[in-house]
């Protein structure tokens, strides 16, 4: 089956970014086909390199960003969303006059159309949030 | 893309206190120009975004509700609230925006986009959706 997953909490406050890894991580395992996971609200903060949690918790968003490179799997951050939330790639970060970007390997920004397309594309689409 | 899907955002939060009606709103109309089949369903507290009369000027939040008024010219025409929500919270119709779309196929006629649904209704409108999004 062909998925597609949308998470909408941000990291370690809600287990909604955790419970979405999982499900994917399974369903990749269990040779399904995972199409895009879109981040959205709070949950753009999955993509920002500038997380640095406890040594001895996960690390949730690097554990995206190997999810990323092993399957290659297609991590879009709502562009919306992660202005608002101050995450940037290196073109929105000079587009908008900031100083530095911090979105991590393996993510992407891009627009809303790109939840849209995910809902025509996949056979199943799953909203992790609350 | 030629497939048609049918779409259903579901908005269960309040339109303050988080951001998620605001920004549930910001995908329906960004999803509005996909051509797919649309509809919103306003369930619990989610009921309240569509309350008339929102005026957020001591709070400093932004009022956003005139955006549902512009909803109708996006071809979003179908939005199914609850009626057990609505009761639970002292509602009624007459509390809700008063939205409208016009009709091209019968001469532009002006008709109304609120639908007052049963809970026993919506939830044979949600059987019947391919992509279900909820905020």
């Amino acid at each position: 089956m062909k998925f597609s997953v949308m998470v909408n909490e941000g990291p370690y406050t809600h287990q909604a970014a955790d419970t979405a890894y999982h499900f994917i991580d399974a369903a990749l395992k269990a040779g399904h086909e995972v199409f895009r996971v879109f981040f959205y609200h709070d949950g753009v903060n999955n993509g920002t390199r500038m997380t640095t949690p406890p040594q001895d918790d996960r690390n949730i968003v690097n554990r995206w960003s190997a999810l990323a490179a092993e399957h290659d799997l297609d991590l879009v951050l709502c562009v919306a969303a992660a202005q608002r939330r101050g995450i940037l790639d290196a073109d929105e970060a000079k587009r908008n006059g900031k100083d530095a970007d911090n979105i991590a390997p393996g993510f992407r920004i891009s627009g809303l159309g790109q939840l849209i397309e995910a809902g025509i594309q996949s056979d199943r689409v799953l909203v992790f949030g609350d | 893309m030629s497939e048609t899907k049918k779409f259903m955002y579901v908005n269960r939060h309040a339109p303050y206190g988080t951001v998620y009606a605001l920004e549930g709103l910001e995908v329906v109309l960004i999803g509005a120009a996909f051509e797919q089949e649309v509809s919103m369903a306003f369930i619990g507290d989610g009921v309240f975004q569509l309350k008339q009369g929102q005026d957020t000027v001591d709070s400093d939040m932004k009022n956003f509700s005139p955006t549902y008024r512009a909803l109708g010219d996006y071809e979003v025409n179908r939005l199914y609230v609850e009626r057990e929500s609505l009761e639970e919270r002292g509602l009624n119709e007459d509390d809700l925006m008063p939205l409208t779309w016009e009709d091209e196929d019968d001469d532009w006629a002006e008709k109304k986009s609120i639908h007052i649904v049963s809970r026993a209704q919506l939830s044979d409108l949600l059987e019947a959706q391919d992509v279900i999004l909820n905020f």
